[in-house]
């Protein structure tokens, strides 16, 4: 019989409510606001309420999907990787850098939203770098 | 009174009648629910205050109704004050699909100070298994003048304005454990629409009225500030149901419509 809840910060945006993940047998079953946390005193927008929802969805994308003729289908991680490295190229090449923005996640993790926005900047060259919790 | 939870907790573990208890932890000045299966650990109990009185309650209760469904063999203790071990009783009355039984769970209950019995309005911030603490009066607020209910109406539509949907009412509330909730449904809060209709507070209001146990955890996780206690207990009041304390009393048998 395992229950825990773990304190963390929510990812969504930069107000950084407090909540516990409360896991049962290791697997995510709920969110609930820190009554402690001096940031929210116990309250969370409908958002940060259902935080625990995503991770582990079902619904979760485990495959790039490249659209070919209008539709999404599952490609191989090179096939989508020499898409996306030659169409970057092409762009830049033909409109400049600015020309391409990049959209961060809240639902990633913080090294990973750095990489992103080091990759804009230092290899595409571009400061168009946001992120879905702009609120 | 904190040192006679751990105790009676350390006995339920240690006699090996329940396989964990519910309760609160502190860890630093951060206090959360927690399930304790070693007698060690209960030293970190918390009874939920942190800066102030109660500050820091989560609806235990509820999470027990999940744990109880997840491990359907177990034996839960649960630290109550008064307004949880109603919505304790209201539960186990409810005769859901949840294997959350009576003889599954050991309440072990201490009774709210006065000062906070005041600023609660409760009716009796005690509860039946009370472990440590005395029973203190009760203040249950006066009943609403009706007078001017128009004019009252009027306020509360006011009130409802300042929702932001967030749901947090239903998530910290101990008694709304429903698989599937109307207040989800796409007609009481319709997408893209800030605030949602009235009939969304209002609606739940009536989902709680004689199930509402006044323990107020709604009111804490409203972001809007909204006075929801207020609004069930005039609701219930509304329809006829007075402020009953649910759980102190089984309702009586309903009369099968054939021997009318």
């Amino acid at each position: 019989m395992d229950y825990k809840s773990t304190l963390t910060v929510c990812p969504y945006c930069g107000c950084g409510c407090g909540f516990y993940l409360e896991t049962v047998n290791g697997k995510l079953v709920g969110t609930k606001p820190s009554a402690t946390s001096p940031v929210n005193n116990g309250k969370l927008c409908v958002k940060g309420w259902n935080v625990h929802e995503f991770v582990q969805s079902p619904r979760r994308l485990t495959n790039p999907l490249l659209r070919k003729g209008g539709e999404l289908v599952e490609v191989s991680w090179d096939e989508a990787l020499d898409y996306v490295a030659g169409e970057l190229r092409r762009i830049k090449a033909e409109h400049g850098p600015d020309s391409i923005a990049f959209l961060a996640s809240a639902k990633i993790t913080n090294e990973d939203n750095y990489l992103l926005q080091k990759f804009a900047r230092a290899a595409v060259g571009t400061n168009n770098v946001d992120h879905c919790a702009r609120l | 009174m904190k040192q006679k939870i751990i105790e009676r907790a350390k006995e339920l573990l240690a006699s090996g009648e329940i396989g964990g208890f519910l309760a609160l932890k502190q860890e630093g000045m951060h206090i959360a629910p927690h399930l304790f299966t070693d007698p060690a650990e209960l030293d970190m109990l918390s009874l939920g205050d942190a800066q102030g009185l109660g500050d820091a309650r989560y609806p235990l209760v509820k999470l027990l109704y999940t744990l109880a469904e997840r491990f359907p063999q177990e034996k839960f203790g649960i630290m109550v004050r008064g307004c949880d071990e109603r919505a304790l009783n209201q539960l186990i009355k409810e005769d859901r699909s949840c294997p959350l039984r009576a003889s599954r769970v050991v309440a072990v209950g201490f009774a709210c100070p006065e000062e906070l019995a005041r600023a609660c309005e409760c009716a009796q911030p005690w509860p039946q298994a009370l472990v440590a603490g005395e029973k203190g009066p009760g203040f249950p607020p006066p009943e609403a003048d009706f007078a001017d209910l128009m004019t009252e109406l009027q306020q509360w539509f006011g009130e409802a304005d300042r929702c932001m949907k967030c749901l947090g009412c239903k998530n910290s509330c101990p008694v709304c454990v429903c698989h599937e909730c109307t207040l989800e449904e796409e007609a009481m809060l319709p997408q893209r629409q800030l605030p949602p209709t009235p009939n969304f507070l209002f609606t739940r209001a009536v989902h709680m009225v004689d199930r509402c146990v006044y323990c107020g955890l709604c009111e804490a996780a409203c972001p809007a500030g909204i006075p929801l206690k207020k609004l069930y207990r005039l609701v219930a009041q509304l329809v006829g149901q007075g402020i009953p304390l649910v759980g102190a009393a089984p309702r009586p048998q309903p009369q099968p419509a054939a021997t009318l």
